[in-house]
């Protein structure tokens, strides 16, 4: 089985969680977020992961290498709030094992 | 006073399903949901994508799943309170619930059904000065009547399926539709994309790209609004309307003030018996609710409704006894008189 990797996720409250994100479960950002309870149910992953809300956008801190942006994710940003040059939706990152080190900073609430 | 035996909040899958099997056991529905249209998530947000987990259907569109379900409650006749937010609700002296919308539509039943998935969809409001004081006075965040627009002038921001839909039909019904986005592109169907190209070619339809809505001007009522395009001065555009179509966030809203037990975002139910809620009469069914093992499926929502329909059997016929009959064999008795059953066997000598 492959090794987990470190991550940390700077909560809405501005809380910092050090979390081990498994790389074998066809999980992405949003999905390590909900299964860390790290933002409120229903606040998070509500279109279910299909790049159709911005419920899991996100600031990535560090400089990792994650997979590029898709035109969904580029059209459902261009509508979103509070959106920042390092925005992206949680949902369409997977977890890789080059994502050791990763830090991100969740977008707040509408 | 709109009456019923089970008023459902929300009118999503679980919630129509829910017709089905009270129907079944002779009890009438009614729907109130804050959407315009049945069909919750399903019909709002992602009607074009594909369901591979509807029992019997490998694969089901959103939407089309909304269709068949509405399709097959439509002999129990339900009720439905469309475009308004269940809002109170209120124990009456004989046991029974008076449930009222934020337009004022009350509805009274002795069973009350909170289906409502992840709470009633809010429209998200862009971030501009003032746009609370021009609500109903010219901006509004989903089109309910759109007669209200004919021969006005409208402006529509949004980039996704519903400002490319609303766009072609009010440029049929409105004087004069503008359409604001921050890009170029736009995400919808690909025929969507393709007529309001068309639409815009031929001049029914003003585009301004990529640009945004930055201020709303009017005394009383709304003007006129301002559109910046990026790097240049703001200009302004007259109009009667202005309609951003940025989606729908999900709130839990006024159901978390009515005394239910809530835990992470959801009602807590009874799940060894019938999705009974700490309140007796409330039930809590589908994605709006939770029990150890929870799944927010569609499929779970149906089961849930199921049973919930035996415990309101009971409320309201209390004492009388049930035995499960099944629809192959006793058929559906519709409430609009029609009858669906098994086509009978022949029973005839071969000489």
């Amino acid at each position: 089985m492959e090794q987990d990797v470190q991550i940390k996720i700077t909560d809405r409250d501005g809380k910092l969680h050090e979390i081990a994100a498994p790389v074998d479960m066809a999980l992405n950002l949003m999905e390590v977020v909900r299964l860390y309870e790290l933002a409120p149910e229903g606040s998070i992953g509500i279109c279910g992961g299909m790049a159709m809300c911005a419920s899991c956008q996100c600031y990535v801190l560090t400089e990792h290498p994650l997979r590029e942006m898709q035109d969904e994710e580029e059209a459902m940003l261009s509508e979103a709030f509070n959106v920042k040059p390092n925005s992206r939706l949680g949902c369409q990152i997977q977890i890789t094992p080059e994502m050791e080190g990763l830090e991100i900073e969740l977008a707040p609430e509408d | 006073m709109i009456e019923t035996d089970i008023l459902i909040i929300g009118a999503g899958p679980t919630g129509l399903f829910t017709v089905f099997e009270a129907g079944l056991l002779k009890m009438k529905c009614h729907l109130i949901d804050a959407l315009p249209q049945a069909g919750g998530q399903c019909s709002e947000i992602y009607p074009k994508k594909p369901i591979y987990d509807i029992p019997a259907y490998p694969e089901i569109l959103a939407g089309d799943l909304t269709e068949k379900l509405l399709e097959q409650c439509k002999q129990f006749e339900p009720g439905f309170t469309l475009g308004e937010r269940a809002e109170t609700i209120d124990k009456q002296a004989d046991g029974s619930f008076v449930v009222t919308t934020n337009k004022g539509t009350q509805h009274k039943a002795p069973v009350v059904v909170i289906a409502g998935g992840l709470g009633s969809f809010e429209p998200r409001k862009p971030k501009l000065e003032n746009i609370e004081f021009y609500e109903d006075k010219g901006v509004a965040y989903m089109i309910k009547d759109p007669e209200v627009y004919r021969n006005k002038k409208v402006v529509i921001s949004g980039g996704g399926d519903s400002a490319l839909d609303w766009s072609i039909f009010l440029s049929e019904v409105a004087s004069e539709v503008t359409l604001i986005h921050r890009r170029n592109e736009f995400r919808g169907a690909l025929d969507s994309v393709d007529k309001v190209q068309e639409l815009k070619n031929s001049g029914k339809i003003h585009m301004i790209t990529p640009a945004e809505v930055t201020a709303l001007v009017g005394e009383n009522q709304l003007e006129a609004i301002e559109v910046t395009k990026s790097g240049e001065a703001p200009f302004r555009i007259e109009t009667d309307s202005f309609i951003p179509l940025f989606g729908l966030s999900p709130k839990l809203g006024p159901i978390g003030e009515w005394g239910l037990e809530i835990e992470k975002n959801a009602i807590k139910v009874n799940n060894a018996l019938d999705y009974q809620t700490n309140i007796p009469g409330v039930f809590a069914i589908g994605d709006v609710n939770t029990y150890p093992g929870k799944l927010k499926l569609i499929l779970c929502g149906f089961h849930e409704a199921t049973l919930m329909c035996q415990a309101a059997y009971q409320i309201i016929n209390p004492g009388k006894r049930y035995v499960l009959k099944y629809t192959t064999v006793s058929g559906i008795d519709g409430f609009d008189g029609t009858r669906k059953e098994a086509p009978k066997a022949v029973v005839k000598s071969i000489n």
